[in-house]
């Protein structure tokens, strides 16, 4: 029952919002979000102790045999958290903003929020897709209302993007569930227990990995997604960065690791090489980036690649770092758009070139801005470092090459980061960054949250990897049968 | 039969009415209360026959749980017409009790259309259907638009008719009787003088739902005739011959020996009807013609109903027939409170109008698919259905991406609501509490038909 809650709190108040005005839908807002968190931690204790209570399974469409079933696993408890988690750094950052039509926008992120619940909590297909398409509904209008320049054509072109790989998959879940023994049924368990013939799995898997490559978003599917984290708003491209792109991956480990595993063998190879090519692709477009925003979505493709190409590994190291990697590149990745979202609210511009000096003036931010930016590299005793080591590992277990290839990707991150870290925080002042004021305390209670989970989780990740570990050993078992 | 008898009384006693009631009024609320009575009506027979097929004036009619469900469904959805855009039909011209009266006879044609176990009465009801439609499209007499689409359906829709009245005269020479059931195409070797007929009577029912290539009719009717009309005659008279179509083909031509020899055809006249219409909308400019082309490529998507021949495709159709019209008479309805037809006379209604732009919009999502809306679950069905049929993957993938492209044309109203800046013009005196009441009602049911499907197929077993 529990589970639905995280499901139902953030859609009733979502829908309250609409109701508020101004400043009133603002506290509202955060204080659902917390509500939410503490029910998605207290979700994640659930699962240690009695992980069989946060099921259920209620019939939802009888002719179909659709149900309403819903659960939290090991991944799907961290998903969550990191959901809840995101949204309290996302108001807090957001604190002071005013935007027009305040209400519509918290809103509707509230509404957004309970779209990515129900995906990660969903343990039946047609709720899954049901879930998986109400996320963009919102993320469509909050881009497209409050988005920068362009944002119509752009928020469009990712709609189609994601709307025409999502139906795809609709394919794909009709097929298997016509597959299915007896009266049908979308159910995981009985997906997973379906064993087609590899030709079956083989072009199966396509349908449903273009929607996750597309979510990811793959090395050729990946054009919408600098544009579209440059003209949303920066609080929704927080969302959409940190919760939104992990779906992807998310949809790759719950619905096709288990239930298309020679699939899986079939065309990992060649997802491997596009994750990759990605990789090195990315990493090379964001060294010439001026804009912060463009920077960190290559950034983001590139983490996101990595992430992708081990997922396909197979290897059991591999598989925990890309699990506890979703977690913590959500964590990092939402310290990065504070901090972008602080100086641009502070200076108005994100250009690198333009900016200067920000440590003199402003420490607290610089460190801040430094710690995170340490965290992307993957430094150790940050959480980044413990989820790329991992990933690495698990890499040069599956293929020497590959992990010589993608291995650039440490060196090239390094180098953008670090040119960026020079430009904007070092170096003297300028005449407009003169002006910086340091960050305001709802900023820096935000940015604490962020480094303080970085540095808890690169410390001591033991527990984050317990939870984890049942998830990988059952993937890993179903990817043993051939 | 209540619903049948019941409408062809009506529509006459409302035709009489016209002498002695002068008033726009009474009529409207007459006919809503006629609705209601054959509603209800139509209830009792539901209870009534509930259960099996039951052959009803020598085997005239073939009365079955779907096709009383099916009018259910109409008559559901004509309320809801009459509640949104009883006034505007009732201000088209003088003749108010006319236009209600032509309204019920061709909802006794649906009645018809759902129930007939005759291939006379298959050509009776399809006529009873078309010649109050011609009628209709012509009934704005000052607009010359108006002439010439009723010219142009009348022209075009005898010709059809001629099409199926040989259709089924050749597959009386080839099994010497109308009985849709008797007919026993699967025994021996099929006559070519049989596939000939199939072909021309799938050619005239197409013509009748716009399928391509018998489409070109559509835009030019629906943008001529008045607004109010082509909303009634996109939306319901459509399904009412999408249920004629899947009725026969289902019944007559379904047995494993025939259905071969016309699956592709219909096949491929899904695929034209989708892109077709799907790629024509892109283009438009006036939101009215855009429904038009629209209404072509959702029938694209009902085609699937008739081609899969399961019981997904009978819950489909029954489900696309209300998700359909639902939607489309609720955009229709806030389409007549526009000063302007064109994308253009939309912007910025959402700051003008909130309540009308978030149900448009509503309707919209369920038009292009979203979950949660009853337009996801009907196509949910329909290509379900075709996917378990098998062997129409490739159709589906097409109807796919054609969704995907529909989400152009019905996202560039949202994006002109809510995204742009503009003044746009509405009939204020037009929108009262009650069409807005009636509007988030409909707008309600879309979204309850949408997460809560056995709403409308509890009733079929």
């Amino acid at each position: 029952m529990i589970t639905t809650l995280l499901i139902l709190v953030p859609l009733a108040t979502g829908l309250v919002t609409f109701l508020l005005k101004g400043k009133t839908a603002r506290s509202w807002a955060l204080i659902s979000a917390i509500v939410t968190l503490i029910i998605s931690v207290g979700c994640t204790l659930t699962y240690q102790s009695n992980p069989a209570s946060l099921t259920m399974d209620v019939p939802w469409i009888a002719q179909l045999g659709a149900n309403i079933h819903l659960g939290l696993d090991g991944i799907a408890s961290i998903m969550c958290l990191l959901t809840s988690i995101s949204y309290v750094v996302t108001f807090l950052s957001c604190w002071k903003h005013t935007f027009k039509k305040e209400q519509q926008f918290y809103g509707l992120m509230l509404l957004m929020q309970a779209g990515l619940m129900g995906v990660f909590a969903s343990f039946d297909a047609l709720l899954f897709y049901a879930f998986w398409e109400l996320v963009i509904i919102p993320a469509y209008f909050l881009c497209s209302i409050w988005g920068g320049k362009r944002r119509i054509e752009i928020t469009f072109k990712f709609f189609v993007y994601t709307f025409f790989g999502s139906l795809l998959m609709l394919i794909g879940i009709m097929y298997l569930y016509f597959q299915t023994p007896g009266t049908h049924s979308f159910s995981w368990e009985a997906f997973k227990s379906l064993h087609l013939d590899s030709t079956q799995q083989s072009w199966l898997f396509w349908l449903f990995f273009i929607a996750f490559a597309i979510k990811m978003p793959v090395f050729p599917f990946h054009t919408w997604q600098p544009d579209t984290y440059e003209t949303a708003p920066t609080p929704v491209t927080m969302i959409l960065s940190a919760v939104m792109v992990k779906m992807g991956l998310f949809g790759v480990i719950r619905w096709i690791l288990p239930v298309l595993p020679s699939g899986v063998a079939f065309w990992g190879h060649f997802v491997m090489i596009l994750s990759v090519i990605g990789i090195v692709y990315a990493s090379c477009i964001a060294i010439v980036q001026t804009d912060l925003k463009r920077l960190f979505a290559y950034s983001s493709i590139a983490h996101m690649g990595l992430m992708s190409a081990v997922v396909f590994s197979g290897t059991e190291t591999g598989m925990q770092g890309v699990l506890i990697q979703m977690f913590n590149h959500g964590i990092i990745i939402l310290g990065l758009w504070v901090v972008v979202e602080a100086i641009e609210q502070k200076l108005g511009t994100r250009d690198i070139r333009e900016l200067g000096g920000l440590a003199t003036k402003s420490p607290r931010l610089a460190i801040a801005f430094l710690l995170v930016c340490l965290g992307n590299i993957a430094l150790p005793l940050t959480s980044g470092f413990v989820g790329e080591f991992m990933m690495f590992a698990g890499l040069l277990q599956y293929s020497v090459w590959m992990m010589a290839v993608a291995g650039l990707a440490i060196i090239l991150v390094a180098i953008y980061i670090l040119r960026m870290l020079q430009k904007v925080i070092f170096g003297s002042l300028n005449s407009l960054t003169e002006k910086i004021v340091d960050l305001r305390i709802y900023e820096w209670l935000a940015l604490a949250v962020v480094v303080g989970l970085i540095f808890a989780v690169g410390i001591y990740p033991k527990p984050l990897l317990d939870i984890l570990h049942h998830t990988t050993d059952s993937l890993l078992a179903m990817n043993l049968v051939p | 039969m209540n619903a049948l008898i019941f409408t062809a009384v009506f529509g006459i006693f409302l035709m009489i009415s016209g002498l002695f009631i002068k008033n726009k009024q009474p009529v409207r609320i007459l006919s809503i209360a006629g609705i209601i009575a054959a509603f209800i009506l139509n209830i009792f027979d539901l209870q009534k026959f509930g259960t099996s097929a039951t052959g009803l004036f020598n085997g005239m009619l073939s009365v079955t749980p779907f096709g009383l469900l099916f009018i259910e469904v109409v008559l559901g959805c004509v309320l809801v017409y009459f509640l949104l855009s009883g006034k505007d039909l009732a201000n088209i011209g003088h003749y108010t009790g006319e236009y209600f009266a032509l309204i019920f006879f061709i909802l006794c044609g649906i009645t018809l259309a759902a129930t007939y176990g005759n291939m006379l009465m298959l050509f009776l009801s399809i006529e009873i259907m078309s010649i109050p439609q011609y009628i209709l499209a012509g009934s704005d007499k000052h607009n010359l638009k108006s002439h010439e689409a009723s010219l142009k359906y009348f022209l075009m829709g005898s010709f059809s008719t001629g099409f199926l009245l040989l259709g089924i005269a050749l597959l009386y020479g080839a099994t010497g009787t109308f009985d849709i059931t008797a007919m026993n195409l699967a025994g021996g070797s099929i006559d070519t003088m049989a596939l000939a007929g199939i072909i021309l009577i799938a050619f005239a029912l197409a013509f009748k739902v716009s399928a391509a290539p018998f489409h070109f009719w559509t835009p030019d009717v629906y943008d001529g005739a008045p607004t109010a009309v082509t909303s009634f005659i996109s939306t319901i008279v459509k399904v009412g011959g999408f249920v004629a179509f899947i009725r026969l083909f289902h019944i007559a031509f379904g047995s494993p020996e025939i259905n071969p020899h016309w699956e592709l055809v219909l096949a491929i006249m899904t695929a034209a009807t989708l892109v077709i219409g799907n790629i024509t909308a892109v283009f438009q400019q006036s939101v009215k013609r855009m429904l038009a082309y629209s209404s072509i490529s959702q029938a694209g998507f009902m085609l699937f109903a008739v081609i899969a021949m399961n019981m997904l495709s009978w819950q489909g159709i029954l489900l696309y027939a209300a998700a359909y019209s639902l939607a489309t008479i609720g955009c229709f309805a806030v389409l007549m409170k526009m000063k302007d037809y064109t994308y253009d006379g939309y912007n910025g209604l959402a700051q003008k109008q909130p309540l009308l732009a978030l149900m448009n919009t509503i309707f919209l999502f369920s038009l292009v698919g979203i979950p949660a809306t009853a337009g996801f679950l009907a196509k949910y069905f329909v290509l379900s259905a075709a996917v378990e049929k098998g062997g129409l993957l490739w159709l589906v993938i097409l109807a796919v991406c054609c969704a995907a492209v529909s989400a152009f044309y019905y996202f560039r109203l949202i994006w002109a609501m809510y995204f742009k800046e503009g003044n746009c013009e509405v009939d204020e005196h037009a929108i009262t509490p009650a069409f807005k009441g009636v509007l988030v009602l409909t707008a309600l049911l879309v979204i309850v038909i949408g997460v809560w499907p056995d709403l409308v197929l509890m009733w079929i077993k």
